[in-house]
């Protein structure tokens, strides 16, 4: 039995082979960034791969970095963990890239760790909560997006203004490293502050029919849902959550927006909150303005969609961190660039990136502690909290 | 008592497109014998039919569904039209690859075309559920549920009662009777593979403004179609149509009541059991063959 999946991998192979064209060869300084481009969680990972690509541009323009010109090397990880090491691999074995921004979810970014080690190349990632990633004893991992212990206290600071208080809570997560993980830490921040924690149900990564889930939520007597998905998820949940009339008040989080539903909302005064980590609509309460209007202009002229910047300004930041670093290391190497990631100090669209130390004692990862904001969508419409 | 119920109507919904997609197949893999690995394709070509019809064309969303119909009827013929043919239907391996071969192109032409980035289609009805009790329903739903029934009905009718499905089962039964009593052989394969993916796309269109349209979309919806036909037992409509609804109901039920986390494996583990217990299907006499 010829499997389905090697065929068509091997066929895709071969007609890209076909279709490569040579790179003209000229000195620039090669990034290697790791996004799913297709799958589950495309939307997202598309929009963190344009954030670079601006960054990119916006950097080169300025004259690049130690006299050269940065390239990015893109490939998509195809929403799957076994394709996101193979793109590792490629990207390190055959591009040859000093370093790597990836990889969006914490099930990619785990996946690809070992490789990282095993070939000594660090890797800044953009997108991923769980707190496994930064604790593993990997020294090769410098996150900038907060883990979900991070965000969770973020939220737990915000939850004297939640009007009507939250009271009791179930969960909608994603069955995978970072919608688990996710539950476990908002559980926690919950009960620590006297808030009952009801019940919890999963969703598969693919899954487009939530009916189930959401039927077996609707009669728990919980004020509150947290949903934990990427954008297409988050869409279904909270059209379909309306649909059955669902109770519970929505607060989604990661930081993806679910964007499809300004254009198409759902039912008539259903509203839901978002923990975003950049809120395009009012760019001047962020911690540097001036950065993130450069971001949002450049975004715009691109004519991408606006909302598409809470996740773009990830791969912008991320490779504004990665350049700043090279720059610091004075040279295009992997444990240079590395060492230098630790001194980076970066005005990012998020805020201040630099990175503090977490994991076991002498192979410790990198970590930063980004800015938190809740945006609320009701009717198509979106206010900054 | 709510929840039960809630969970009724969803599985209702979601069995009547599950049922539309096996029967879509059943006529294919059951009655023509072809392995048709392309199914979920079909499924696939017509969601994002029916986004090009209705986003970017401005059809109106009825229409759409009928012009992915048709798209779905020809595109079907097509293929039958040009790899089957003229092959011994017989060799279902080399049958076979030539459905994985249409599979992986299709999917990829689906990703070249849009993008790997999900599409919404909006829907026509309003977003307002209908209430009643502790049920709700999005009107968009109750919509998918009576086009698919009508659908069904309909193919049902037309397969066991009119001439055209006289000669269908004719030449499924014995292919070489039925050309002696002066039945047009290939034009009823032709048709027969057609209309299936007829059923495939009208299902994907049916279900576009429901979900999101992604070009992977048809993966699983192919695992669905085969274990929905090895459960009604092969080249049955009737068991095709109750495996659908069973299938549907058995998820919707188990994941409310043992585990979302398992709600595809619930599905498949019945399939498993139904495979040991009753190889035949649930729905079918047994029957030499050879």
């Amino acid at each position: 039995m010829i499997s389905i999946q090697s065929l068509r991998f091997t066929l895709v192979g071969t007609a890209m082979a076909a279709f490569a064209v040579p790179v003209l060869a000229q000195e620039t300084i090669k990034i290697g960034v790791s996004e799913p481009l297709t799958g589950s969680v495309a939307a997202s990972g598309t929009y963190v791969t344009n954030g670079a690509r601006l960054a990119a541009e916006v950097i080169n323009r300025k004259g690049g970095v130690l006299g050269k010109k940065i390239e990015l090397v893109i490939e998509d990880n195809k929403s799957n963990p076994r394709e996101a090491v193979n793109s590792a691999e490629k990207l390190i074995l055959k591009d040859k890239v000093p370093v790597l921004m990836g990889a969006w979810s914490s099930t990619f970014t785990l996946a690809v760790m070992p490789k990282l080690m095993e070939y000594g190349v660090p890797m800044v990632v953009e997108t991923a909560s769980s707190g496994k990633i930064t604790t593993a004893g990997n020294p090769w991992i410098f996150r900038i997006s907060p883990t979900s212990a991070m965000e969770a206290s973020a939220f737990s600071k915000k939850l004297a203004g939640m009007s009507p208080a939250i009271k009791k809570v179930d969960f909608l997560s994603v069955n995978n490293d970072w919608g688990l993980g996710a539950a476990a830490a908002f559980k926690k921040t919950f009960e620590d502050n006297g808030i009952t924690v009801g019940r919890t149900e999963t969703m598969a990564p693919d899954a487009t029919d939530l009916s189930a889930q959401l039927a077996a939520l609707k009669g728990t007597g919980a004020d509150t849902l947290i949903v934990t998905s990427g954008i297409e998820q988050l869409t279904l949940a909270i059209r379909q959550a309306g649909e059955q009339r669902l109770p519970q008040r929505i607060i989604t989080t990661g930081g993806s927006f679910p964007e499809p539903l300004l254009t198409s909302p759902g039912p008539k005064g259903y509203a839901s909150q978002h923990l975003l980590f950049f809120a395009p609509w009012e760019p001047q309460r962020a911690v540097y303005p001036e950065v993130a209007k450069e971001f949002s202009d450049a975004w715009t002229e691109r004519k991408y969609d606006l909302p598409g910047q809470t996740e773009g300004f990830r791969g912008y930041d991320a490779i504004l961190t990665i350049v700043e670093a090279i720059r610091i290391a004075g040279k295009a190497e992997p444990a240079a660039i590395r060492d230098a990631l630790w001194k980076v100090k970066v005005k990012g669209v998020n805020g201040d990136i630099a990175f503090v130390k977490e994991g076991p004692a002498g192979k410790e990862s990198g970590q930063n502690e980004p800015s938190v904001y809740i945006v609320e969508l009701k009717d198509g419409k979106v206010a900054v909290k | 008592m709510d929840q039960f119920l809630q969970h009724l109507v969803n599985g209702l919904v979601t069995g009547s497109t599950y049922a539309l997609l096996g029967i879509g197949l059943t006529l294919i893999f059951g009655i023509m014998k072809v392995v048709n690995m392309a199914h979920g394709e079909l499924y696939t070509l017509g969601a994002y039919a029916a986004y090009g019809f209705v986003a970017l064309l401005g059809v109106n969303y009825f229409a759409a569904i009928f012009l992915s119909a048709l798209f779905g009827l020809a595109v079907g013929a097509v293929i039958e039209y040009l790899l089957l043919r003229r092959r011994n239907l017989a060799a279902m391996d080399e049958v076979m690859l030539i459905m994985i071969g249409v599979m992986i192109v299709l999917q990829n032409a689906e990703l070249l075309v849009w993008g790997g980035v999900a599409k919404a289609v909006p829907s026509p009805f309003s977003q307002e559920p209908i209430v009643m009790g502790g049920v709700s329903v999005s009107p968009t739903r109750v919509f998918v549920l009576g086009t698919a029934v009508v659908l069904l009905v309909s193919f049902y009718m037309l397969i066991e009662k009119s001439r055209l499905g006289l000669a269908m089962r004719a030449t499924f039964q014995d292919k070489d009777a039925a050309k002696i009593v002066g039945v047009n052989v290939s034009r009823i394969y032709t048709l027969t593979f057609a209309l299936g993916s007829c059923l495939a796309a009208v299902a994907g269109a049916l279900l576009a403004p429901v979900f999101v349209v992604s070009p992977t979309m048809g993966d699983l919806a192919s695992l669905k179609a085969f274990a929905i036909v090895i459960l009604g037992g092969l080249g049955n409509l009737l068991g095709a149509t109750l495996g659908g609804f069973a299938l549907a109901l058995i998820e919707e039920f188990g994941a409310g009541y043992i585990s979302t986390a398992y709600r595809d494996a619930i599905g498949f583990l019945v399939i498993l059991v139904v495979m040991v217990a009753r190889p035949q299907g649930l729905f079918t006499k047994k029957e030499r063959v050879g």
